[in-house]
């Protein structure tokens, strides 16, 4: 069973590369009026790469496959496979 | 909480950027998604309905937190921390804390062993059919109303925020609610609340970062609420002497006894809707450490919360207006501060990721309250009075039905609440006055091993009365709240506080009265579901660092030192 923790893995990086994107698209063409405060700190830049790391670990280490191979399937979950 | 209530200004908050849009509808395909691949593995009661018993402590204790971390709550304590100040913490910490712990270590051995579906079963196992009816139908009818009242509370805060039409809003959520918990059942549901938690985080961090960094950090911040509203706004123990030296019009006794000691109580160890994720874990061990796993980061939880309402007060250029007053002037009002500085500081992505995250905690609160609907109609309601002899099968179909029929209800509800906006208020008090007699009936029964099961039933039901009482008393003539709260300076708020704990007070009263007079269940009989009769299992041989006694000792410290930090 797909542990839930890849599922967040999935959402995580979904939206860090999306967020991400679209924070390169207004660094590259940056917009006349921001619209928002605090626009020169490329906010969504550095949040995308956050949750985009995050949520790329998270897919490698609950990966479905890795699971399987270590006999850790959901619901013993990340305490069996640490102790594994 | 501050009530969100309707309004028909249509006004819009934010416009969305076509990836935006694209955030939102990868949301919507992703929990559709986990409803479907979950779809095989709730075949049988255990699986549907309790989630076959196997969650592990982290996904019990996150599931247990999401399913009060909803979006209204997320909007109207930020709205509350703008009105009140830090006094709005309160509601996380003694509000919050102390209870999740009693819970953990007191009386989850006793939900455990005792291997019930659901509260209401427990007391049909304690006190008898008599207070196990009325707990059930009362839970049941209320927590359907709620999630008509949530429905529409998201609706209209997507027509507000987004410009969405309430129509759209009603039928794509609860239609998606419907499909991935009539698919995947309870561990549906707990899946998604996890999801939600971690995007609740992700969409809403930045605020408190970005706003910080504007300010010039904490005292910076401190200064400047000072200086727009007053010093009371950023303590939160050094105004409640009394009632009319902090804006809450609260003191001390009403926030730790009927706030820490009795309504938090009531919540987070009675509500059905909570606890069922607990029960849901994988062994005893596990449905421990959930609720302090929960504890831990129901403290961080004001970070995204209280932090935003506080440095609302500090940087909107606009002052923010009751709800009654927005909707005659147009003006904002304080439940809007958190879509408001979501707008303030996020672009194209993090807008829709911060929607996305308003959107996921309005739906997991919605499949919440549908999710233990179903397993409290299907079992303390349908098998015990109306069909006792339907084999597994038959009650998960049963469940099934039963979670489309609580979403067809909730959706009438809401458009009930739409053509009679007062509903609202009504349905959330009425929800209210159940919680704290409740605790006192259930804690009672774990720890008296004399209480009867009448004295369970009429504690019950003279505790939710003097609740109602009091909130009609109040109603009818406004000036009975010094009566009540004990003071001519009480406010709302202390209103609720205090009812709780008179009503507590009632219910404990009438119990130990009935019970003396009324002979004693032989203690046979109460093996496995009161103290000193029950011998409570042990954790098992593990670590100190893996015991749940530790973790809670640490969490309680943690506890101690932000309240003295932010005295």
């Amino acid at each position: 069973m797909i542990s839930i923790w890849f599922f967040i893995g999935i959402s995580l990086s979904v939206n860090g590369a999306l967020i991400l994107a679209a924070g390169i698209y207004q660094l590259v063409n940056p917009p006349v009026n921001p619209g928002v405060q605090l626009f020169y700190l490329h906010a969504n830049v550095w949040w995308g790469v956050v949750l985009l790391v995050i949520g790329a670990l998270y897919c490698v280490k609950f990966a479905p496959r890795q699971q399987s191979k270590r006999g850790c399937l959901f619901p013993k979950g990340v305490y069996a496979c640490r102790r594994k | 909480m501050t009530p969100l209530l309707a309004t028909d200004v249509p006004t819009r908050l934010v416009r969305l950027a076509p990836v935006d849009i694209v955030i939102v509808v990868f949301y919507f395909a992703l929990v559709l998604s986990i409803g479907w691949y979950l779809k095989g593995r709730a075949n049988t009661g255990e699986d549907f309905f309790m989630a076959g018993r196997e969650m592990t402590a982290w996904v019990a204790g996150l599931s247990f937190l999401s399913a009060n971390l909803g979006a209204l709550e997320l909007m109207g304590w930020a709205g509350s921390a703008y009105q009140y100040g830090i006094l709005a913490t309160h509601w996380y910490w003694i509000g919050a804390i102390p209870a999740m712990l009693f819970l953990a270590l007191v009386m989850m051995p006793f939900y455990y062993i005792s291997r019930t579906h659901s509260v209401p079963g427990y007391l049909k196992l304690r006190f008898g059919e008599p207070s196990h009816a009325l707990s059930a139908v009362s839970f049941a009818f209320m927590t359907v109303l709620m999630s008509g009242v949530n429905m529409f509370a998201m609706a209209k805060v997507m027509q507000i925020v987004l410009g969405w039409d309430i129509n759209f809003s009603i039928w794509v959520s609860s239609l998606t609610v419907a499909i991935y918990v009539t698919l995947g059942g309870l561990r549906s549901a707990i899946f998604n609340e996890v999801l939600q938690f971690f995007l609740i985080w992700t969409g809403a961090l930045l605020i408190p970062i970005l706003g910080l960094y504007e300010t010039g950090g904490w005292t910076n911040l401190k200064l400047q609420i000072t200086q727009r509203a007053s010093e009371q706004y950023v303590h939160l123990w050094s105004g409640l002497g009394s009632f009319s030296n902090n804006p809450m019009g609260i003191n001390w006794v009403g926030i730790v006894f009927g706030l820490g000691a009795i309504i938090s109580m009531g919540y987070w160890t009675t509500d059905f809707l909570v606890v069922q994720r607990i029960l849901a874990a994988k062994d005893i061990r596990s449905a421990e450490m959930a609720p302090i796993i929960g504890a831990g980061f129901k403290m961080l939880v004001p970070i995204i919360v209280i932090l935003p309402g506080l440095l609302g007060l500090a940087v909107l250029p606009e002052k923010l207006v009751p709800e009654s007053v927005a909707t005659v002037t147009g003006a904002h009002s304080y439940n809007d501060v958190l879509p408001l500085m979501l707008a303030r500081y996020c672009g194209p992505g993090l807008l829709g990721l911060g929607v996305t995250a308003l959107i996921a905690g309005f739906m997991s609160g919605m499949a919440g309250n549908v999710s233990a609907f179903t397993t409290v109609w299907t079992y303390d309601i349908y098998r015990p009075f109306i069909n006792s002899k339907g084999s597994d099968r038959h009650y998960v179909n049963m469940g099934r039905w039963t979670t489309v029929i609580g979403v067809l209800v909730s959706v009438g509800t809401a458009y009930l609440v739409m053509q009679f906006a007062s509903i609202m208020d009504y349905v959330q008090a009425l929800f209210s006055f159940f919680i704290a007699p409740l605790f006192g009936t259930v804690v009672l029964g774990m720890l008296w091993k004399r209480a009867t099961g009448p004295a369970g039933f009429w504690g019950l039901l003279c505790g939710t009365l003097s609740s109602i009482s009091m909130w009609t008393w109040v109603k009818v003539d406004p000036s009975a709240l010094r009566y009540v709260a004990l003071s001519p300076h009480a406010k709302g708020l202390a209103q609720d506080m205090y009812q709780a704990l008179w009503s507590f007070v009632v219910c404990v009263v009438m119990t130990v009265v009935v019970s003396l007079v009324t002979k004693p269940i032989p203690e046979g009989e109460l093996t496995g579901l009161v103290y000193g009769l029950t011998e409570v299992p042990s954790v098992g041989d593990v670590p100190l660092y893996q015991k749940p006694l530790f973790w809670a000792g640490v969490v309680t410290v943690v506890f101690i030192a932000l309240n003295i930090i932010f005295w």
